[in-house]
């Protein structure tokens, strides 16, 4: 049965890189990436150069544009960490965002073959999600495989999906502890599936090698207040993740995990990433019940209605935890408020659900 | 990581729907013959077995079935139903059962997998229902948890079942397969994860290990099919077992998992001429599963058989008017257990 070419969608997709050092690694993605725009979010010092290899299209923001394009909003966009990410997504004018590290490369698959992480991650937004009811075989739609014996057929035509969550070859995505105690593990585990994670089931998003409908979700990937002057840090995608899942699982969207692999070259320094995580590894603890039992009400029909509502469930309930919270609620709304004044509403983030694809 | 478990402590159940069982039990002799085998003749099977020598085991037939059951019961152990006499009457912890169309598949280096082996491993470490990890088994070699992975969450639960995958004839229904009469399972997905808590899926007896100490009575032979046949395109009774076994094990906080092994599946048996038989199971599913989402099972029931009669009550009373199946079905889980407590041993230790 042959399938029809995944479509490139350079127009409707922005590719979104947080970086401090250097941009050398696109070099090895020039095959994959060029076609596409990027939004380059530089972090740290403004005064530095970074330069960005030939033949790219794209627009590059430091701390002063963020500053000038926000104002005061600004205050929500963290410093001094990847979390600032998050600006590319809110400026982007595009339908799909793809959002990398720059110490991310090229994987090969098992037979020797380059990854094309990319065209992975938008055949993974394009086609279904199956949050209902879990299939033993994985990926329903793939090339291969269907639905198996005893899935009802009623929920054969899945929902809409959202989130892209791709993994990493090499160093695995491990907390600091887990570094501390093994330092030499590397994931050489080619796992050949895609899946949809089940609704009602929270996860840890990665946000090395992840893509998004930013249509159907851009507002909840706000990758909250991290690094400079926080008590946090290397938990911003993690938080988004639990936002964005709980979002999802309210409107019937699907959030999907597996495929594509990149290369992870750079083990962060353990011991900088204990200091950064520490206080998140107890807080955690109350995060998880919290996220669990996030109720939104039937008039949460948007996604910024459904943010919103958490922001408030989070002063409420959180603050009691720890003050960031209380701030981390405040910037929530700060951020929806800067979404919303740069993306007018009009046929974007619109309701929800009968999830017909735009 | 795992528990150093005894060989002794395993059984392997087959249900013999085919006679001559020489090519099966040969091709599984270097994976099976340290083990102790149950083999349960199909009632319904007229010819004598087929069973090569060097294999220590028990085998039952009608005959047997019926001393040991007696006429008292409503449950009917024919077909793929006949395995379940088999776990009925081990005493063994484990469990592994196969249909006996199944051979040992090959691993993506080409190496023969021992799926009694990858079962055992399954069952004896630990499941993680209450978040998902996104690199799958955090036990296995060459994997943990991720980042972000709540700390309280990674001492796991019991595993108390494993349901493994197959090659080539994969589990379709009859319709899908006689849509894609050519389609054949050739990908080898190298992991196993837990199922979330609270999430339903088929679990497809084909290839199936369990622990029967804490689970044993919720894997039911009780759901037939008007027209139930003699292929799995023509049953439903796993997928009903399985519905139950995973509300129950979610209800006792126990683990179910999915993915290794695999099983290399013979083609057999033709879809189109299935579609007929099975299209009352698909049309089941569709009540089945709301059903099974919402059921909340009470806090008394601490044991797998405590948790049956909750199960078979809330059947008889939700799905009960809706098919006469459902009320035969719902007597059958009850009788099940009555069997169970009579005919099984010690009962099942309480959840985790």
């Amino acid at each position: 049965m042959a399938t029809a070419p995944t479509p490139l969608l350079k127009d409707e997709l922005d590719i979104v890189i947080p970086t401090i050092r250097n941009l050398d690694f696109l070099e090895m993605w020039r095959p994959f990436f060029q076609p596409y725009h990027l939004i380059i979010v530089q972090d740290g010092d403004p005064s530095k150069t970074i330069k960005v290899p030939d033949g790219f299209d794209y627009e590059l923001y430091n701390r002063n544009d963020i500053n000038r394009v926000l104002g005061p909003k600004a205050s929500c966009i963290s410093f001094k960490d990847s979390a600032c990410r998050c600006f590319g997504y809110m400026v982007s004018k595009k339908k799909y965002i793809y959002t990398i590290d720059d110490d991310c490369f090229v994987a090969k698959d098992p037979s020797g073959k380059d990854i094309n992480a990319l065209e992975q991650h938008i055949k993974n937004l394009l086609c279904p999600s199956t949050p209902f009811f879990f299939n033993t075989l994985y990926d329903p739609y793939r090339d291969g495989a269907d639905f198996v014996r005893g899935y009802p057929f009623s929920l054969r035509e899945g929902v809409p999906t959202a989130v892209s969550h791709g993994l990493w070859l090499n160093i695995p995505d491990y907390d600091a502890p887990t570094q501390l105690v093994k330092p030499l593990e590397r994931n050489t585990r080619y796992v050949d599936a895609i899946m949809t994670i089940p609704k009602g089931t929270l996860f840890p998003m990665c946000g090395m090698n992840l893509a998004f409908n930013r249509e159907l979700i851009g507002p909840a990937m706000y990758f909250g207040l991290m690094g400079d002057g926080q008590p946090i840090g290397r938990y911003d995608d993690m938080w988004a993740g639990w936002c964005i899942k709980v979002i999802c699982d309210h409107l019937g969207l699907g959030v999907k995990t597996g495929l594509p692999y990149i290369w992870h070259s750079k083990a962060s320094n353990p011991f900088v990433n204990l200091k950064k995580e520490y206080k998140g590894i107890y807080w955690q603890e109350e995060l998880i019940p919290f996220f669990q039992s996030v109720a939104l009400s039937k008039d949460c029909t948007t996604v910024q209605k459904c943010y919103i509502e958490i922001s408030k469930q989070v002063k409420a309930k959180l603050g009691k935890v720890d003050d960031y919270f209380n701030k981390l609620a405040d910037a929530m709304v700060t951020w929806i408020e800067a979404w919303d004044e740069l993306n007018p509403s009009g046929a974007k983030s619109a309701e929800l659900p009968n999830g017909a694809t735009k | 990581m795992s528990l150093p478990i005894k060989d002794d402590e395993i059984d392997i159940v087959i249900g013999a729907l085919h006679s001559d069982l020489t090519s099966f039990m040969n091709a599984w002799r270097p994976i099976f013959s340290r083990f102790h085998l149950i083999i349960v003749k199909d009632p319904d099977l007229k010819e004598e077995l087929k069973i090569p020598e060097g294999f220590n085991l028990d085998i039952y037939k009608k005959l047997d079935i019926d001393r040991v059951v007696g006429t008292s019961t409503s449950i009917i152990f024919s077909g793929y139903s006949c395995r379940y006499f088999g776990y009925l009457v081990s005493r063994k912890k484990y469990i592994i059962s196969v249909d006996d169309d199944c051979l040992p598949a090959k691993d993506n280096k080409g190496f023969l997998v021992d799926a009694v082996a990858q079962h055992i491993t399954n069952l004896t470490t630990p499941a993680t229902p209450f978040f998902f990890n996104t690199l799958y088994d955090p036990f296995t070699e060459g994997a943990d948890f991720v980042r972000g992975y709540p700390f309280s969450l990674r001492s796991g639960v019991t595993c108390a079942l494993s349901c493994g995958l197959w090659h080539n004839l994969a589990d379709y229904d009859a319709p899908t397969q006689a849509l894609k009469p050519e389609e054949r399972n050739s990908r080898y997905v190298d992991a196993v994860l837990t199922v979330p808590a609270r999430t339903l899926m088929p679990i497809s007896g084909i290839n199936i290990a369990f622990n029967r100490d804490v689970v044993g009575p919720a894997l039911l032979p009780c759901l037939r099919l008007a027209g139930e046949g003699k292929f799995r395109w023509e049953t439903m009774e796993d997928i009903w077992s399985g519905m139950c076994v995973k509300v129950i094990c979610d209800h006792l906080g126990l683990g179910v998992k999915t993915g290794l092994p695999y099983v290399w599946r013979n083609d057999r048996g033709d879809a189109i001429a299935s579609l007929r038989k099975e299209w009352e199971g698909v049309k089941m599913m569709e009540e089945v599963v709301p059903f099974f989402q919402s059921l909340r099972l009470p806090q008394e029931a601490t044991t797998a058989e405590d948790c049956v009669v909750e199960v078979a009550n809330a059947v008889k009373e939700k799905l009960g008017s809706k098919d006469p199946m459902f009320a035969r079905t719902a007597n059958a889980m009850l009788d099940w257990v009555k069997l169970w407590k009579s005919v099984g041993g010690s009962s099942s230790s309480p959840g985790a």
